[in-house]
């Protein structure tokens, strides 16, 4: 049975719009203030902050447990430029409408968000290119 | 789906095709240990609480529930393994706390019960105790078909800021973690079970909660026509498996 309640024109628009973007991501910076890697690696292992060990193991070896749900982020700076990193932090759906990456700066398309989080974003415009510039530098393959 | 759920409430899959697991499957043979445990198992503190409620006589000259249906352990046999069922008078589905609490305001002459009250986790526990190793049977009543279908619907919708539905964890990445927590395949077979976070005992209806709150989505009510909903399409996923209540759930 199809997850997808979109109807076929919207599914269309958006495949449409993620070949686009999967090839591109998202070139512009969300913020003037440049992407700072130490606070982005800070948002990523505070588990309660950026929840993305919830899900990824990477090279973070302070972190005692992480999930195993989505890919190691070891080398991911390596595999996936700047653009690419932040579209899939703003709206990874836009890269596979079938993610289970939550849009940490999106809030078009949700259903039933809870009150205290309606009309936020998981995380901050800075937050995220915090992490973008923390992401990039992962580029060692962890071997 | 739809299909396989109506093939799921004729015929359960056979024992040697089924990877269904409860999370009782998945848990450490001490814990498991402690739900067996005929003394230990902190559970049956509500489920001896629960008998004697339903033995006790209210104070407004009303029957006991014994006195109206007799001996528990053979009157409540089998009932929890198919609840939720249609109430006529609602015209709706209820879950068993529900028929239970409408039993006493009905009957009794009693004011409803808060849902997450000890009073009303321990005749829910008492009750579904009496089905414990009894498979679970969904009620064939063909009212209820309709609201299945609207619980695999919420069971398949995305929800919440973190956008994901229970079916994203719960069919597609059971057995994986989160974190270092083994996500379960999400059987209702212990409900209601004493869970070491909460220490307490919790109905099904708290864990939708925590779920909900989980993915940052607005929780349906306790008791809401939605968590019924819900419990009777992932009882028909369940179907088959063994009443496990009191469970402990780490």
């Amino acid at each position: 049975m199809p997850r997808s309640r979109m109807s076929r024109s919207a599914s269309l628009a958006l495949a449409l719009w993620a070949g686009a973007a999967s090839g591109q991501g998202l070139p512009e910076p969300l913020t003037d203030v440049p992407g700072d890697p130490a606070a982005g690696r800070e948002v990523v292992v505070t588990r309660e902050r950026g929840l993305c060990i919830l899900c990824h193991a990477g090279p973070f070896p302070e972190v005692p447990f992480t999930g195993d749900l989505a890919p190691d982020l070891t080398g991911v700076g390596a595999r996936l430029t700047v653009p690419e990193l932040r579209q899939r932090m703003v709206d990874s759906r836009v890269v596979n409408p079938a993610t289970i990456m939550p849009p940490y700066h999106a809030t078009d398309g949700l259903a039933r968000v809870g009150e205290r989080w309606q009309g936020t974003t998981i995380l901050t415009a800075q937050e995220v290119e915090d992490v973008v510039a923390y992401l990039a530098t992962l580029t060692e393959d962890g071997t | 789906m739809r299909a396989a759920l109506a093939l799921l409430l004729l015929a359960p899959p056979a024992a040697a095709q089924d990877d269904r697991r409860t999370g009782y499957d998945d848990m450490t043979p001490e814990l498991q240990a402690m739900q067996d445990d005929p003394v230990g198992n902190p559970g049956l503190f509500w489920v001896l609480d629960g008998e004697a409620m339903y033995s006790a006589a209210p104070d407004t000259g009303a029957e006991s529930c014994a006195g109206c249906h007799g001996d528990g352990e053979t009157a409540m046999s089998g009932v929890a393994a198919r609840y939720p069922a249609w109430d006529e008078a609602l015209d709706r589905p209820v879950d068993l706390a529900g028929r239970i609490d409408l039993c006493r305001v009905r009957h009794q002459g009693l004011p409803p019960l808060e849902r997450e009250s000890d009073a009303l986790l321990s005749l829910t526990a008492y009750v579904t105790n009496q089905s414990r190793g009894l498979p679970i049977a969904p009620d064939p009543d063909p009212r209820l078909d309709g609201w299945r279908e609207q619980g695999e619907d919420l069971f398949t919708t995305r929800m919440g800021q973190l956008n994901l539905s229970c079916a994203q964890c719960h069919d597609d990445l059971a057995g994986g973690h989160l974190a270092a927590a083994l996500i379960p395949q999400g059987h209702p077979t212990g409900y209601p079970l004493y869970r070491l976070e909460w220490e307490t005992m919790g109905s099904l209806d708290r864990r939708f909660g925590n779920c909900m709150f989980g993915v940052r989505a607005e929780p349906f009510g306790a008791g809401s026509a939605e968590y019924v909903a819900l419990e009777l399409y992932l009882k028909a996923r369940a179907a088959g498996l063994a009443i496990e209540a009191p469970a402990i759930r780490p």
